[in-house]
């Protein structure tokens, strides 16, 4: 589909405009581009809601950026007390919001915006769940996008460190301590990424080095990738088949509409109503009861003082669950080494979806009740963890968890054989449509 | 289990030499007092900054408030710098306190908070920090056992000294505890009750209970207050106004925020209108 050479240059009608489109398109592929990517991109006509996630989750990288630049404007990675005995990074951090013109709304905006960045997310990827987008031939965006979930939570660990609070700094203390787990090089790892002994201003720096500049970069190569081979295979949709079977006589999908007018109006459409739900946080619940910005990150960072209750940030706690349910030392392994192990494992398991799932089916549309029965037990299970991880652990508590972290590594260990013993229906010839 | 179960979470959490991590378990119900709600009360608010400047500043400070700030609360360049500017010298200074911050280690064990934001930071599940705020102030009682002479039922073992009390004078406490028994003997329940008089005196009476199935808990009493410039309700309201200006001074923008968001929701709601009818404009010709 994409490719330049497929397209002709743009050849000028004599007005002044396409003077300069054609000299343009003699030295850069701008029509070709234009047309592989938007005007001649042709996906499926039967998008539903869950399609909305991918151009919202681009939408919210932008908005990440653009507030991002502007906080590092006015922002100081610096761990030392000022006059008053305030780190001076939490002071910029109040400073921002009190003395910088806009500079609540700019904050606010890019505090939301992580959160939403993950809903988005995880919206996007349970859509992928739902669908099978992650089948052949779309293996690798799938894999592009497991590496843009993986960079996602390095940039929301690396940016939660900034603000200097009591959360920021005891999270980053228990999640870099999780690296001395690793026998042998474990407690020289953790020395290594902090750049001291304890979480400090050493700490503080190469995490702002890493938000701002490293991690930003990868992720948005990774997103071009991602991007880049969607539009290679095209889009799948919500019935699983592929639209590219079924041609005109000029080659183009009969079940394919041009992303450009149809899903960019469309989309425009989805741009507002989540703007709606964005902008009700961000002005009327900008702490969001605690989960978007926890009450304890308004106290600066005090080495001296543990909180009672270290809880990460609501989008890392499924895996912060799993990582406590691990209360078990066996085959000489320490319990905490196990809980490091099947955190990464939770996070690793995505990667082999498109070669797990035997399903002759892709859509869950076609799909029998087992599928469909596995995926809500899945995430039901997901959602509870992710509750249990905000809460401090109980004898009762740590149960349940362990019991939802069996059922999370079910749902891939046994995905060959329930997918594949499934009764399915079989799939139309042409997507549903209205 | 439970045991099994503190000690992995505890090597997880603290395997630096610096963690000395407190109590895990979840912690005891606190129970707050609702603060009223004194957004928007000029009034209130100017009242609350000064109770702030006379009673707080002294020993705390709030220094990403800057004076000026104070006319977002009605107060005109001329009031603030007639009557309220006590620690700076012009109004676009931050409230500094003149305590030290080494004397005060020394006085009171700790250095007291900076309080621009302490209302976001005292909310909790228990209520915002508003409500922490309100009890809290509304708390204190005297204890001879403390360096001070004064304790809190919020805030156990608190450095702070009671600074309103001459606002709200003294009272006798009362703290009545059911506990597991400990020691020898046979196990079950006790009822401590510890009464501390208006001097600060405690005295403390057990009583074994019968039964063995009681739930753990406190509960606390005041006495009526005497010797106090203001009267139970009057201390209530002073108090509420003093949290009101906490509450404004921790997002002075808050009140700006919310009027600013309900014009971005209206326009957001026509360009949703605008955008859902240019969609189906388009996605007419799509069959």
């Amino acid at each position: 589909m994409a490719g330049a050479a497929n397209y002709q240059k743009y050849k000028s009608d004599g007005s002044r405009l396409g003077d300069l489109t054609e000299w343009v398109d003699a030295r850069f592929p701008l029509t070709s581009t234009w047309r592989a990517h938007l005007s001649e991109y042709y996906a499926p006509k039967n998008f539903n809601f869950w399609y909305y996630f991918g151009s919202l989750a681009f939408l919210v990288l932008v908005l990440q950026l653009v507030t991002g630049i502007f906080l590092t404007m006015h922002y100081k990675p610096d761990a030392s007390l000022n006059s008053a005995g305030v780190p001076v990074a939490f002071a910029a951090v109040e400073y921002i919001m009190r003395d910088v013109p806009w500079g609540w709304l700019i904050r606010y905006l890019h505090s939301t915006g992580a959160s939403a960045f993950f809903i988005a997310v995880y919206l996007h990827m349970f859509r992928a769940l739902l669908y099978g987008s992650y089948r052949k031939p779309r293996e690798l965006i799938w894999i592009f996008g497991v590496f843009i979930y993986l960079c996602l939570m390095a940039e929301a660990f690396a940016g939660y460190l900034l603000p200097w609070g009591q959360m920021s700094y005891w999270g980053a203390q228990v999640i870099i301590n999780l690296f001395s787990a690793i026998p042998l090089i474990g407690p020289e790892l953790t020395v290594w990424i902090r750049g001291d002994y304890v979480v400090g201003d050493a700490t503080l720096n190469r995490m702002f080095s890493f938000h701002v500049v490293a991690i930003p970069l990868v992720l948005i190569g990774i997103v071009a990738v991602h991007v880049a081979a969607l539009h290679e295979v095209g889009s799948n949709n919500p019935d699983g088949i592929e639209i590219k079977k079924k041609k005109d006589e000029r080659g183009i999908p009969l079940d394919g509409i041009p992303f450009h007018p149809y899903y960019t109006v469309k989309d425009i459409f989805g741009v507002m109503v989540f703007l709606i739900f964005f902008s009700i946080i961000v002005f009327f619940a900008p702490e969001l009861g605690g989960y978007f910005l926890e009450f304890n990150n308004f106290i600066p960072a005090d080495p001296l003082v543990t909180p009672q209750h270290i809880a990460p940030v609501w989008y890392f706690t499924p895996f912060y669950s799993i990582l406590r349910a691990n209360t078990v030392n066996f085959f000489w392994v320490d319990a905490k080494l196990w809980g490091v192990i099947f955190m990464g494992l939770g996070v690793m398991a995505f990667f082999f979806l498109p070669w797990l799932d035997r399903s002759p089916v892709k859509s869950i549309r076609y799909r029998g009740p087992l599928y469909k029965g596995a995926l809500a037990i899945f995430v039901v299970a997901f959602l509870i963890l992710g509750y249990l991880g905000m809460l401090p652990p109980t004898p009762g508590r740590t149960i349940v968890a362990q019991v939802c972290t069996v059922l999370y590594f079910l749902f891939f260990l046994l995905m060959p054989i329930y997918s594949r013993l499934d009764r399915c229906t079989p799939e139309p010839e042409r997507v549903r449509w209205k | 289990m439970k045991a099994t179960v503190m000690r992995t979470f505890r090597a997880v959490v603290c395997a630096t030499a610096l963690a000395p991590l407190g109590a895990l378990a979840a912690g005891a119900e606190l129970h707050l007092d609702r603060a009223p709600d004194r957004s928007g009360d000029t009034a209130a608010l100017q009242h609350g900054a000064k109770l702030f400047i006379n009673y707080c500043l002294n020993c705390h400070g709030a220094s990403f408030m800057r004076y000026n700030r104070l006319r977002d609360i009605g107060l005109t360049e001329e009031q603030i710098k007639g009557s309220l500017l006590f620690t700076a010298d012009k109004t676009g200074e931050p409230m500094r306190t003149a305590l030290r911050r080494g004397e005060a280690k020394r006085w009171f064990g700790a250095a007291p908070p900076d309080l621009s934001i302490i209302a976001r930071a005292r909310a909790s599940e228990f209520g915002s920090g508003a409500d922490w705020l309100y009890t809290y102030l509304r708390g204190f009682y005297r204890d001879e056992s403390r360096p001070t002479g004064w304790n809190n039922s919020v805030f156990a073992n608190v450095g702070m000294p009671h600074v309103l009390w001459e606002l709200q004078g003294g009272r006798s406490f009362q703290v009545e505890q059911v506990r597991a028994r400990s020691g020898k003997g046979p196990t079950g329940y006790e009822k401590v009750v510890a009464t501390y008089d208006e001097e600060g005196r405690r005295t403390e009476k057990v009583e074994p209970l019968a039964g063995a199935d009681h739930g753990e808990g406190a509960r606390t009493d005041f006495g009526p207050a005497r010797g106090g410039k203001l009267d139970q309700a009057e201390y209530d309201a002073a108090v509420a106004d003093l949290v009101g200006f906490l509450v404004f001074m921790g997002e002075p923008v808050a009140g700006w925020r919310k009027q600013l968001g309900i014009y971005v929701l209206i326009a957001l709601g026509v360009l949703a209108v605008l955008s859902y009818a240019l969609k189906r404009e388009y996605w007419k010709d799509v069959h």
